[in-house]
């Protein structure tokens, strides 16, 4: 069988280097809270909807408490008080802030019992539907088997939710068993979650609640038909990682793009934001069943795969020890890596098998997200197939989880009807025509291929050490990771960011940080 | 002497064959075979091979031909707007523009707008550069100062303005519905209104920009696929050279 011989105490010594970098982050989980946090648990107490202007009733509800410093105890205990005391359902509480002026922090406290059995029973409401959903995802697996390994991954992004569900459908029906949609390009500095279906955005279609009911129920369709579960997956990212995350749990997305640090280096978000959020989201994907996926990709997109290829090593360790932080199980974790080393260099395959074999032995049990060549794509739509078939071939060769197929257009256009299928008939064939060659091969001792993994692994254990030593945030300032120079109370986001006070209470986070044993 | 017009070449001289591909929202039958064959036809090609018939469902079906087509282009009807000045390594422009200059050159370069794409930026201004050729960052003649991604027009303007620079960069990835067209049709109108159009160059990049396009739409230059930082630094240099020559 194909496989390294990795180091161990190498292996050892970099997991417990990223566990201390990880670890010294509690007092920001317990002390601080973020306004996306704070509408994410209105969302999950069921409020939706949004004013005729487009903003979202959450919003509405955490902007006036925001801007009067009252969400130090938490939105939960705020909007139950304000339900009870005007006799009002969420929505028409967060109506009455736009239309009457209510000012829900002025009003006089409802007796605590009343407020806790309202925040209860919503609680109870809410858990109810999201265990309800992770049933359903589980009864259908059970129904038409497991999903394949690799796993066929597509992305639709036409901008119109119904175009790209049509799109999906088509490609569902030729083999894809995992559908992505694009978001809309400036979606993640959004802070907020646009409402309702749309039909239009630019390199792709918004994360809304309602696109992605459209889309599960075009894919649950699709599943029946053809007696496989197709899994639909979006981006839990920027601005709004946990409430997009709470609106995956909702509609039964299967699959999220959740990963700790992506926001923070090529988003330009604060990072206390993105650490915050990401607690809290990747609690939410936990409870769901929901398998997160990561962006290691972006660091060989924007430096050189060879010379930086620790990078993505290190990162994904990072991702790895957050994510237990959040309940998220092995299993549930696609630690992300990609395919990007310059073709024109020699043995260029022998190092993507060197990196692809790493990833998949580091984290024996998570289902690997492995990203195509982008970089190196060009107009040539000829060159780009024929890398992608290499790129199948190593997926296959090395078992990664998820291969997230390239397009032969890829830097040309957003994939066209027929792109797409091209994708899956090449990965099609490559997976089946080598579907057990690895177990049939074994790598020489000292092979190239083996020293290779073992300087990656060197490299970034050495690395991740310093940044313990360090401390994240000084590491990110200084722009160790990809280059960037992030400071902490620098980027996007940090205003909405404050303390707790004592009496803090998050319903959901409680309940889900005790179901998930954290 | 006898005019050579141009024509698609593929295994004999001028015989007109071109290879096409195309999506049909029709059932991959005899039916759906021929609106292909029809289409072709009515596209003036000739000898029309449908080769390939792959369904895509969804009543959609993908198709592969051949076909000759008889129509041909006279070189002298060719007229494209190309940058023209010389292409230098970095060595040579730093030189160029110690020699001719005399001073550092700022750019300031950005995605802009809703465009989260920094890839093409990147690769122009990154240290490290792209395909063995460093970016602007690490040329001595420049002071290079890239912004990121999506930049709003007038964070980019306000900064070209703070450091007084002799060149803006804008790099657009997604086309997407022509957001890119709207997007560096905006950044022009500003600096116009903001009278700044003229005290720098102002030049973009992206695999769907030409140099022409970048004309048209009031840009000094534009550069697409398979330009390097040496083409921007170079015609940066040279045409900085060229005004400060005729400014004094």
């Amino acid at each position: 069988m194909l496989q390294l011989d990795l180091d161990i105490s190498l292996v050892d010594r970099a997991r417990a280097a990223a566990q201390k970098i990880t670890g010294s982050f509690g007092w920001l989980f317990e002390g601080y809270s973020s306004v996306t946090i704070e509408r994410t648990v209105l969302r999950l107490m069921g409020l939706d909807g949004a004013l005729k202007d487009g903003k979202p009733l959450p919003n509405v509800v955490i902007d006036q408490l925001h801007k009067s410093g009252s969400l130090g105890k938490g939105a939960a205990i705020r909007l139950a008080n304000a339900m009870l005391l005007q006799n009002m359902s969420a929505a028409e509480v967060a109506t009455a802030i736009n239309d009457q002026n209510l000012d829900i922090s002025a009003l006089p406290p409802a007796p605590a019992d009343e407020i806790h059995a309202l925040l209860s029973e919503l609680t109870d409401k809410m858990m109810a539907h999201i265990s309800g959903q992770k049933a359903k995802r589980e009864e259908m697996y059970q129904r038409f088997g497991e999903r394949r390994i690799p796993a066929i991954y597509v992305i639709v992004a036409t901008g119109n939710i119904y175009e790209d569900a049509v799109q999906a459908k088509a490609a569902a029906r030729e083999g894809a068993d995992v559908i992505a949609v694009i978001r809309s390009t400036a979606q993640s500095l959004l802070d907020y979650v646009p409402y309702g279906a749309t039909t239009s955005g630019f390199g792709g279609t918004f994360a809304t609640q309602e696109n992605f009911r459209i889309m599960r129920q075009a894919l649950d369709e699709v599943s029946e038909d053809e007696k496989r579960y197709i899994s639909l997956t979006n981006y839990a990212s920027g601005l709004c990682m946990p409430e997009i995350a709470a609106l995956g749990a909702m509609e039964r997305l299967d699959l999220m793009l959740n990963d700790a640090m992506y926001g923070i280096l090529f988003r330009d978000i604060n990072p206390r934001r993105t650490l915050l959020d990401q607690s809290f989201s990747r609690m939410i994907n936990a409870y769901a069943g929901i398998e997160i996926q990561t962006g290691e990709d972006n660091y060989l997109t924007t430096s050189d795969a060879v010379e930086k290829a620790y990078t993505v090593t290190a990162s994904q360790l990072i991702n790895e020890q957050f994510a237990l932080l959040s309940g998220v199980k092995p299993e549930k974790m696609g630690l992300g890596h990609a395919y990007e080393i310059d073709p024109e260099m020699e043995n260029s395959f022998s190092f993507e098998l060197a990196h692809a074999l790493l990833s998949r032995q580091l984290f024996p049990h998570s289902p690997i997200k492995y990203m195509p060549p982008t970089k190196f794509a060009s107009g040539n739509i000829f060159k780009t197939h024929l890398m992608d078939a290499m790129f199948n071939f190593v997926g296959q060769l090395t078992g990664q989880g998820v291969q997230l197929l390239g397009m032969m257009t890829e830097a040309i256009h957003t994939p066209h009807l027929a792109d797409r299928s091209l994708a899956i008939e090449n990965a099609k064939y490559i997976f089946k025509a080598v579907k057990d060659l690895g177990a049939n091969l074994s790598l020489a001792p000292d092979s190239f291929v083996n020293r290779r993994a073992h300087q990656v692994l060197e490299e970034a254990t050495l690395f991740l050490e310093k940044v313990a030593a360090d401390g994240l945030f000084s590491a990110m300032a200084k722009g160790e990771f990809a280059d960037i120079k992030r400071p902490d109370d620098g980027g996007k986001g940090l205003d909405g960011v404050f303390a707790k006070d004592e009496d803090y209470y998050n319903p959901f986070r409680e309940r889900m940080m005790k179901e998930l044993k954290i | 002497m006898k005019k050579q017009f141009i024509r698609p070449y593929g295994d004999t001289s001028a015989d007109g064959k071109m290879q096409l591909s195309f999506s049909l929202p029709v059932k991959p039958d005899a039916h759906g075979k021929e609106a292909a064959r029809l289409l072709l036809k009515q596209m003036g090609f000739d000898d029309i091979d449908v080769c390939g018939m792959r369904d895509l469902n969804e009543g959609f079906t993908h198709f592969i031909a051949y076909a000759s087509t008889s129509t041909a282009v006279d070189p002298a009807n060719i007229k494209v707007k190309v940058v023209e000045t010389a292409v230098m390594d970095m060595e040579e422009t730093d030189a160029f523009v110690k020699e001719h200059i005399g001073r550092t050159l700022t750019v300031v370069g950005a995605c802009i707008e809703s465009d989260a794409h920094t890839v093409g930026i990147d690769a122009i201004m990154n240290m490290k550069g792209y395909s063995g050729r460093f970016g602007l960052e690490r040329y001595k003649s420049f002071n290079a100062i890239n912004m990121g991604a999506q930049v709003t027009s007038e964070e980019l303007l306000a900064r070209a303005r703070a450091e007084n620079a002799d060149a803006i960069l804008v790099s657009q990835v997604v086309t997407q519905k022509n957001i890119h067209i709207k997007n560096l049709t905006r950044l022009i109108e500003l600096a116009e209104a903001e009278r700044l159009r003229d005290k720098m160059l102002f030049i973009c990049g992206g695999p769907r920009i030409s140099h022409e396009l970048a004309i048209e739409l009031g840009y000094d230059a534009g550069f697409g696929t398979g330009s390097y930082s040496t083409d921007v630094a170079s015609y940066i240099a040279i045409v900085m050279a060229e005004r400060i020559r005729k400014g004094s």
